[in-house]
């Protein structure tokens, strides 16, 4: 049912399931998009959104299927376009809280332009993007992120395109907020959602998800409990770049470097790089992104998180701001304004 | 239209004797840098303000600076000023004011035989004629034969005017527009106060310049004066146009201040979305200045941005509207088609330019007809409207909002380029006399049952329900859905239902439009079916035909989807019917294949619009048949 079941008295504090809509969730058994939407349900019934207040906006994909499963407002719209639509949701109702989920295909690829200057606006919107790196809905070809040398139903000897990393691109549009995180490890999810929620700004979320059916364990150094301490590093604002199983591990800069040193042998955390969320500047969070396996942990977290102006609430300023200074428009008067001439009876 | 317009003229003996005209038809003509449409626009405003009707015709290169002096940079500006209601800015011209050769050469053609050519004899040198690629000089090797030729040295006379204000040659140079229109006001029996006016608004803040341009002007009309070099001058009457109060206004200007009525008649705030393009981007640039009226606008990335974020603004409560030209409408057509699947009202304004592909983006076409019509995947119906003149297209964008609202649907307007950089006089209406159609969003359930999405009114309508309003949240999206509930659907059976709502809804509004009106005999032999910015030519042409008795008559057609309801039958009461189109024969198909009539085509597609004797001929020749 597209329907709300909305009858029902409204309770004094909305659970994760009343924001379910109730409809068959049809995603395969095992997908990581259930864990997602699990964690969203759990962190809109923390903060108390009312349910009117949210809309969620997807493109095409087996992500974007994602709003059929809420009880709150929602559109199921056209492929990578999502971002475009959310943009004029937000900018006509900026009391609103707009969501646009999307996945590597839909937001990398067919949706490009659109995601990148979404970004730029940094409109008050929040964007979580299913990177399962491959195209599921369309039954397994490579996608933008799926790593050289691939092999897919359509790249039989194996992909020849580089892959996209998102979060540098976001991070080259100056988002306002970037954070990664693993569909999974759900702890980390609900924050990271939350926190997504709670900025205000384009916050860009990238989650690594799981395609049981056609790219499975694609993100196992992730999540696998052997390998995801020493796989990827959990970033924590203020605090120094530290990995490892025994957190024996740490990343220091050299020159315009990172490397990846182990501490001890003279090694403190105090030569560690510091992780600063708030720095007004992208080349920390840039650096961040650029840190991909097998030469160091992949960073999990929030990248950045700052505060900058926002499309939607520049726009609507310039309306207050005109009607204040000009008045409010009476179209009468403006018809009549300049030259004109009677003709008499 | 043989004569031009100037059917009254009697010749006078005494030198500067005023001649009275019933219509005077004018064109400036020089490179893109020489500030010939700022020329035509002025001339135009002030024979609006003396009260004669005017249609205007500017005509310029796409590129901003073609290489000066070239034939490619000519920029020309023709205004047709009558002390009668008049349709079109004239086939020919009376008066060509011509400021280099190349703008010569280009633009004698159209001058009437004996008409005023007035050059500035400066731009004449052996460079200029070598940078317009002219071999002789045009002046001397008998181009000019046969018209009353007169040479003044405009660019010295302008250096002369405002040489006490010490700007440089260059700067002095830009007032030669000035100068020349100066002249012409004089010639014309025009008065100076409405572009002094002018000069004050538009250069106000560098008093220089204005006084240079102030000067400029003067001189022109006091060497007019002065001069005996015209014999005479000319004045045109007031026209007598229905009583009220008048502004010039243009197409894409009146489409802007349509789209904010039907805002404010509605109550839905204005949303526009859109992303430049000529020559559509007017449309823009004025909306982007009302914001005190609540205005948003959006500057979208690219054309499928600009759509979907009208789609958005629609589906959160605004009046999303977007606009565009041709190419930009072929990456609208996928949005569209998610617009008639969410049953969400937008507006796409298309201000048509000649195709295909980037094509000729400053010259007029009316080429996209199939593309609104059809120009969508799957089975897609949406009301398509057309506006007729610059003044029409107020109207029409008024009215496409109110069927996009009651019927719940994407609605394209169909403009093109020369309606939308065109002009004419707009009898101002008040805005208590035009018709409120404010729209009801439902707010909420409070007979016990569940919110359906999909359920229909009387129109077929689905409800439109906004985002922020309790126990009403629902989900739309490009998946069909099932009637009433708005769930997804599979449905082999569902589907059919549904592709036939759709088409049923669209069609349903033939029944809540007003009859399709003729102008001319109610049967006969010729009818002449038009649609869009060719208004002014076949009305025109028609009544030329009229004053011989001929038995003509002319549908135009506001409403291309769904079409009149009563126009099969207007059809069948003529026996032929005439098409005139600027395409190949768009609506003449669509004619012929809805009503089996042997409707026959006028088709042009040169960018230019149709000289109404080119429609005189086509219904002569449908006559004689």
């Amino acid at each position: 049912m597209a329907t709300d079941t909305s009858t029902t008295p409204i309770p004094e504090r909305w659970t994760p399931n009343d924001y379910a809509s109730g409809q068959d969730v049809r995603w395969c058994p095992g997908c990581g998009d259930y864990a997602i939407l699990a964690q969203m349900k759990k962190v809109l019934s923390s903060l108390q959104i009312p349910r009117e207040k949210l809309v969620f906006i997807s493109g095409i994909g087996c992500s974007s299927r994602f709003p059929y499963y809420l009880n709150t407002y929602g559109m199921h719209s056209i492929h990578g376009r999502a971002p475009a639509i959310a943009t004029g949701v937000k900018a006509v109702r900026p009391d609103l809280s707009v969501w646009v989920i999307t996945g590597d295909g839909d937001g990398l690829s067919i949706g490009g332009n659109h995601l990148i200057h979404c970004i730029r606006r940094n409109l008050d919107i929040n964007i979580v993007l299913f990177n399962n790196r491959i195209y599921g809905l369309t039954k397994g070809q490579y996608s933008p992120t799926s790593p050289l040398g691939k092999v897919t139903k359509s790249s039989p000897m194996g992909a020849i395109d580089n892959p996209l990393h998102i979060l540098s691109v976001a991070v080259g549009c100056e988002a306002s907020f970037v954070a990664r995180t693993v569909d999974v490890n759900t702890q980390h999810l609900g924050m990271v959602l939350g926190r997504a929620a709670e900025h205000r700004g384009t916050s860009f979320v990238e989650v690594y998800q799981n395609c049981i059916v056609f790219n499975d364990g694609a993100f196992e150094f992730a999540t696998d409990r052997e390998t995801r301490t020493e796989a990827t590093l959990e970033l924590e604002h203020g605090k120094p770049l530290v990995f490892g199983k025994n957190r024996d591990k740490g990343i220091r800069l050299n020159g315009l470097e990172p490397e990846v040193v182990s501490l001890g042998d003279g090694i403190t955390e105090k030569d560690l790089l510091v992780h600063d969320e708030k720095a007004a500047e992208p080349s920390l969070a840039y650096l961040l992104t650029r840190m991909h396996r097998p030469d160091f942990p992949e960073p999990i977290g929030v990248f950045r998180a700052v505060d900058r102006p926002r499309y939607d609430e520049r726009l609507n300023e310039q309306v207050r701001a005109a009607i204040e200074t000009q008045g409010p428009g009476d179209l009468d008067d403006l018809f009549s304004q300049g030259d004109t001439w009677r003709v008499e009876p | 239209m043989t004569k031009s317009q100037t059917d009254t003229v009697t010749a006078p003996r005494d030198a500067k004797s005023r001649v009275e005209l019933d219509a005077a038809t004018v064109r400036f003509c020089g490179d893109s840098g020489d500030g010939m449409q700022l020329a035509g626009t002025q001339l135009t405003n002030t024979s609006a303000l003396v009260g004669n009707d005017v249609a205007t015709f500017p005509d310029f290169p796409a590129e901003i600076r073609a290489p000066r002096g070239t034939k490619a940079g000519v920029s020309g500006f023709q205004i047709h000023f009558a002390s009668r209601k008049i349709f079109t800015p004239g086939d020919q011209v009376d008066a060509v004011v011509a400021m280099n050769p190349a703008a010569l050469v280009t633009n004698i053609r159209d001058l009437v035989p004996g008409g005023i050519l007035i050059v500035d004899n400066d731009s004449f040198s052996k460079r200029d004629l070598q940078v317009a690629g002219c071999e002789t000089n045009p002046l001397d090797d008998g181009t000019v034969d046969g018209y009353q030729v007169f040479r003044v040295d405009i660019t010295r006379l302008t250096r002369l005017a405002v040489k006490e204000l010490g700007l440089g040659t260059k700067e002095a140079d830009r007032c030669r527009n000035f100068f020349a229109m100066g002249l012409v006001f004089w010639l014309y029996d025009r008065p100076l106060e409405p572009t002094l006016r002018f000069i004050v608004e538009k250069f106000g803040r560098r008093p220089e310049i204005a006084e240079a341009n102030r000067r400029a002007l003067v001189a022109g009309r006091n060497y007019g004066e002065t001069t005996e070099a015209f014999a005479h001058r000319y004045a045109v009457d007031r026209a007598r146009l229905t009583p009220g109060l008048y502004r010039n206004i243009t197409g894409n200007q009146a489409m802007a201040w349509g789209l904010m009525a039907a805002s404010k008649l509605s109550g839905c705030p204005l949303f526009y979305s859109t992303y430049p393009i000529t020559p559509a981007s007017d449309i823009l640039h004025e909306l982007s200045r009302r914001k005190n009226f609540g205005v948003r606008t959006f500057q979208a990335e690219d054309e499928i941005a600009a759509v979907t974020a009208a789609i958005g603004a629609a589906f959160a409560g605004a009046m999303g509207v977007t606009g565009t030209s041709g190419p930009g409408l072929s990456l609208k057509s996928e949005g569209l088609a998610l617009a008639v699947m969410t049953e969400l009202p937008l507006l796409l304004i298309n201000v048509q330019r000649a195709g295909p592909s980037t094509g000729m983006p400053t010259k007029t076409e009316q080429a996209d007809l199939n593309q609104a019509l059809f120009g969508r995947h799957g089975e897609c119906p949406l009301p398509v409207l057309a506006a007729s003149t610059p003044a029409d297209c107020f109207d029409v964008a008024r009215e496409a909002w109110r069927l996009a609202v009651r019927y719940m649907t994407p609605v394209i307007v169909l403009s093109d380029g020369y309606l939308a950089n065109g002009s004419e006089p707009w009898r101002i209406p008040r805005m208590d006399c035009l018709e409120r159609f404010p729209v009801e969003h439902p707010r909420g359930p409070d007979d016990g049952h569940p919110f359906q999405p999909y359920a229909r009114d009387a129109h077929l309508a689905r409800p439109w329900a906004l985002p922020g309003t309790p126990g009403l949240m629902h989900r739309l999206g490009g998946l069909e859905k099932q009637d009433i509930t708005g769930a997804v659907s599979y449905d082999a059976e569902n589907h059919q239902h549904m592709v036939d709502l759709r088409a049923r809804k669209v069609a349903g509004i033939a029944s809540d439009v007003p009859p399709q009106h003729v102008e001319g005999p109610a049967q006969g032999r010729v009818l002449v079916l038009g649609w869009g910015g060719t208004y002014g030519a076949l009305a025109t042409a028609v009544r030329l035909l009229w004053e011989r008795g001929e038995s003509v008559a002319h549908a135009h057609l506001r409403y291309l989807n769904p079409l009149p309801a009563n126009l099969g039958e207007i059809l069948s009461r003529y026996e032929r019917v005439l098409v005139p189109e600027l395409n190949c024969g768009q609506l003449c198909r669509l004619a012929r294949a809805e009503f089996l009539i042997d409707a026959v085509g006028l088709n042009k597609a040169t960018g230019r619009p149709f000289a109404v004797h080119e429609v005189v001929e086509a219904i002569e020749r449908e006559l004689a048949r």
